[in-house]
């Protein structure tokens, strides 16, 4: 088997869809001839053509609404979005237009649309560059919204996403693109979406996670087996439509949660996952579900991002609290 | 002897000497960033260079205690020109607590200084453009003889943003200029897959104002159109778009590696008519400065670039605290 940067196997995926599939397109700023300012789509232009991978002009609405007539239209288009921090921009195609194009057909149409983004923090990039803006997506629905933590899951994770027959917004964390290589086979695969992944099991405490927080919370599993602590980690994967399934089965074994999210505590992922948990199996709880999340501020400049991003020892933190309640 | 061009203009020398030492500082403070970034030092530079011209020569058209300026990130020679000191962008370049622009809390090269009238923006491209048509809109309201500058770059003209900031100046005959810096690409776009038409400035008609292309290299034709730009506004004959030509003389920023997507011939090409250079000629030409004079302005800027460095390496970070306040009034 390979061993892939996050970044690769996010190419990897794009180029066996390009040639699998001719009604796949892949274009936005820059992805053309200079293949990406992540280098995501590095080659692709040359190996495909400028009419499958193409350069637009520097406006992110015409190119998630241009995506949207051309999903009409029968194509599968792949747009990058070339920080999600941008996509103010394109909200409207996003939110109001593709993620409701089924729903107002009456099942008539649909926009198989894949928008790739970078996002996330640690990478001392300040403010709109490094938010965490899944939660604004993931309130609509009609839209999926993916988030891959490893190199496998992403290559698999993609596939499926630009497979699939509704819109997806697939969210790359920049700190994962490169910070490590991990196994992915060379053929294709799919991994299916709106399921969670059990990333480690363990019997004391189940975390919820997704993106660069999973690793965060392997390592703080890591550290507490030592004192005989034994964490499970979910990885979400999918964070719109959620797998609750997956969560409230480990709950009924561990009886006690914690939540962790990169983006602000307002509003987000972990609320919903927490208030789930509450709804569904509060009788299993044994402590109060906590959450690990930024605080309620603006994301800040790099020499305060480590100390404002959540990590594994606010997790360890939470854990012991939990466990002691 | 016929008059010479600057004093056409009605520009003193003393006045053009002033011009060209902030072409040269903006020049040498980017210059310096970049040494900067490549020994670790500074997490990211955004150039002027190849575009002082453009810069420095629209600001010094503006009346510079009283206008507006919404910049974009190339700027530095239009928020120099506005007061921003050269210890101050460095301060900024090293994100440390005294940065005027934010205290350290934005991206590099995100303008903004409340004392000089220089609006903070935002890193989406051309979200200034509709700012800046808003305090156009408050001059109008209340009577006030400004303008508001806006400039952004060409592939930036195509957001929803800059069509709409200047439908509304055009409707409300606002006291807007708008100066697009083109500069022939967007990170690695190029012109050609940015628009269909010939020149920026032809957008201007769609939006009722004149759209004016001049030579971004002469300060003194960038001079002539925004001052002219700036009596229309002033006598309530509403905005006006101007197309700067320009050239990137370094990658789009320090992330970028240029080479990928274009032919480096082609900056070497357009270094051969470097505005600092082919502006030091003509003042020289016209018997403004000489080799000597050119000489000492040099040494004194460097000197200047030497202090502000040293100060705002040594200066402090803003406390990591601190990144939790002024979210809401407090
Ligand atoms: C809305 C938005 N999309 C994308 C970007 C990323 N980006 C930053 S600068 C830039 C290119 C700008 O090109 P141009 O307007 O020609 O200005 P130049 O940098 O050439 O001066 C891009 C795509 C951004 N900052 N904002
Ligand atoms: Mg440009």
């Amino acid at each position: 088997m390979a061993q892939m940067t996050m970044i690769q196997a996010i190419t990897d995926a794009l180029r066996i869809e390009l040639k699998n599939d001719e009604n796949v397109l892949v274009f936005g700023e820059d992805v053309g001839k200079n293949g990406g300012v992540f280098r995501a789509t590095e080659g692709l232009q040359d190996e495909f053509g400028e009419k499958r991978v193409f350069d637009t002009p520097l406006a992110e609405s015409a190119i998630n609404g241009l995506a949207i007539g051309l999903a009409l239209e029968g194509f599968r288009p792949v747009p990058e979005i070339q920080f999600f921090g941008f996509v103010y921009e394109t909200m409207d195609a996003i939110n109001g237009q593709m993620a409701r194009m089924r729903y107002r057909s009456g099942n008539t149409e649909s926009a198989p649309i894949t928008i790739r983004s970078p996002f996330g923090g640690g990478v001392n990039t300040p403010e709109l560059h490094a938010d965490s803006l899944e939660g604004l997506i993931a309130q609509q629905p009609g839209v999926k919204v993916v988030i891959p933590s490893t190199p496998y899951d992403a290559k698999g994770l993609l596939l499926a996403s630009i497979r699939d027959n509704d819109p997806v917004v697939f969210l790359e964390h920049m700190k994962l693109y490169r910070s490590f290589r991990g196994e992915v086979p060379e053929e294709e695969y799919t991994i299916e979406l709106g399921k969670a992944d059990v990333k480690r099991e363990g019997k004391d405490v189940t975390i919820v996670t997704y993106g660069a927080m999973v690793h965060s919370a392997l390592k703080a599993a890591e550290q507490l087996e030592k004192e005989n602590i034994d964490l499970e980690v979910i990885d979400l994967r999918t964070v719109s439509p959620i797998d609750y399934e997956t969560i409230i089965e480990s709950v009924q074994k561990t009886n006690r949660v914690v939540v962790v999210q990169e983006a602000q505590r307002q509003a987000g992922i972990a609320a919903n996952v927490a208030a789930e948990i509450q709804e569904r199996a509060i009788l299993h709880l044994e402590a109060p579900v906590i959450r690990v999340t930024a605080p309620d501020t603006v994301y800040p400049f790099s020499e305060a991002e480590k100390a404002w991003l959540p990590n594994d020892k606010d997790i360890i933190e939470k854990v012991k609290y939990v466990l002691n309640f | 002897m016929t008059k010479k061009r600057h004093e056409s203009l009605g520009l003193s020398d003393e006045q053009v000497i002033e011009m060209y030492k902030m072409m040269l500082l903006a020049r040498k403070v980017d210059e310096r960033m970049w040494l900067l970034n490549r020994a670790g030092k500074i997490p990211f530079v955004i150039s002027c260079q190849g575009q002082e011209a453009a810069q420095v020569g629209a600001s010094f058209a503006l009346n510079r205690d009283e206008d507006y300026v919404a910049p974009y990130y190339r700027d530095l020679g239009v928020v120099l020109a506005f007061g921003m000191t050269a210890r101050e962008l460095m301060l900024a370049a090293f994100a440390k607590a005294e940065d005027p622009n934010s205290g350290g809390r934005q991206m590099p090269s995100h303008f903004g200084q409340k004392k000089n009238r220089i609006l903070t923006g935002s890193s989406p491209v051309t979200t200034q453009v509709p700012h800046a048509v808003g305090v156009g809109l408050a001059a109008k309201m209340e009577e006030k003889e400004i303008v508001s500058f806006v400039t952004l770059g060409e592939g930036s003209s195509n957001q929803g943003d800059f069509h709409e900031g200047l439908n509304f100046a055009g409707v409300h005959k606002l006291p807007v200029i708008t100066m697009v810096e083109n500069n022939g690409y967007a990170i690695s776009v190029p012109l050609d897959k940015q628009l269909a038409c010939e020149s920026i400035a032809d957008r201007g008609i769609g939006y009722g104002m004149p759209g004016i292309s001049v030579d971004g290299n002469d300060p003194l034709k960038v001079y002539e159109v925004v001052k002219n730009a700036r009596e229309r506004a002033i006598n309530g004959e509403g905005p006006t778009l101007i197309e700067a030509r320009t050239a990137r003389f370094t990658a789009h920023s320090s992330d970028d590696d240029d080479s990928t997507y274009r032919d480096m011939q082609e900056v070497e090409k357009a270094r051969e008519n470097d505005p600092i250079l082919t502006f030091a000629t003509y003042l020289k030409e016209a018997d403004v400065l000489t080799d000597d004079s050119l000489k000492e302005i040099d040494d004194a800027l460097k000197k200047i670039v030497n202090e502000a460095t040293d100060y705002a390496e040594n200066a402090p970070f803003a406390e990591p605290e601190s990144a939790l306040k002024y979210v809401y009034e407090e």
